[in-house]
């Protein structure tokens, strides 16, 4: 029987919104404080969102304490208490939460203990949250 | 379609145990949770029912009838309960937050099925904030 598994965690990180192809005034208009040069944080709540069969033996979809493995192995050893714009993946792109949203679900994609991503969720504040969802399939 | 969720909260304690392993092998799967005196939890639960709302009371479900609906099917059944002891069919499967949602939908869809064009969509319950599971009526 197919049923999903959700898992929230916290993480903290600093980003600046800027992107070098526009001009100082440009990224002003565009990011407004979030372009504040020396940059500003928050606390984000990603929820992992994992599609499977659930086990008779275990009752689970996925075995939790793994997934909590993979999620701090790959995403929150690397961003949590981080400078987004220092990371790697943000050399080319603006560390928005959209962004950081599709960053985070590249890396987990093929990284699931068991069953299937199914969506990544980061909520950037209380107010305004970000999904990225894996393609149904055909 | 519109969707409608309607939450609710319970209290309850279990225990994760599969009678054909052993006690190492238990323990290894269910770390803490194999604890055969139990622990408990304040769950959560979201009914989703979807629906085209009706032409004369703008409702896809009325819901003072979906809160009696939980409460009764759901609320009463497992709030201040011991899952695995109290619940029957936690008598023969583990008391998992999916197996919890999965439980909770097949005693709401029944009812829920019975009521003009909405339909059951999905049933969320929430072990802890960070905690939950989902069930969809998928096979």
């Amino acid at each position: 029987m197919r049923a999903y598994f959700g898992r929230r965690y916290m993480l903290s990180a600093s980003h600046r919104l800027h992107s070098d192809v526009l001009s100082p005034e440009e990224n002003r208009r565009a990011y407004g404080k979030c372009n504040n040069p020396f940059g500003h944080g928050h606390n984000y709540l990603l929820e992992v969102l994992v599609r499977g069969e659930v086990l008779p033996e275990t009752g689970m979809v996925v075995d939790m304490v793994s997934l909590d493995k993979v999620i701090r192995s790959l995403v929150l050893n690397r961003f949590d208490h981080a400078n987004l714009n220092t990371d790697a993946l943000f050399v080319n792109q603006v560390p928005t939460t959209e962004n950081l949203c599709r960053a985070v679900f590249n890396l987990l994609v093929n990284a699931v203990p068991s069953g299937r991503l199914e969506t990544v969720r980061i909520e950037e504040t209380e107010n305004n949250f970000f999904e990225c969802a894996n393609p149904t399939e055909a | 379609m519109i969707e409608l969720t309607r939450r609710a909260t319970f209290s309850a304690s279990h225990f994760y145990w599969n009678e054909q392993w052993t006690a190492e092998k238990n323990a290894q799967v269910f770390g803490r949770c194999a604890n055969r005196n139990g622990h408990g939890h304040n769950y959560t639960i979201e009914v989703t029912v979807v629906g085209e709302p009706d032409p004369v009371t703008g409702f896809v479900v009325d819901l003072k009838w979906l809160k009696d609906v939980m409460e009764r099917e759901v609320v009463e059944v497992m709030d201040h309960r011991h899952l695995n002891l109290e619940v029957p069919e936690f008598a023969c499967m583990i008391p998992t937050t999916e197996n919890i949602a999965i439980v909770a939908w097949r005693r709401l869809a029944p009812v829920l099925s019975r009521v003009g064009a909405a339909k059951l969509s999905r049933v969320r319950i929430y072990e802890t904030p960070e905690i939950f599971a989902e069930y969809r009526g998928e096979a």
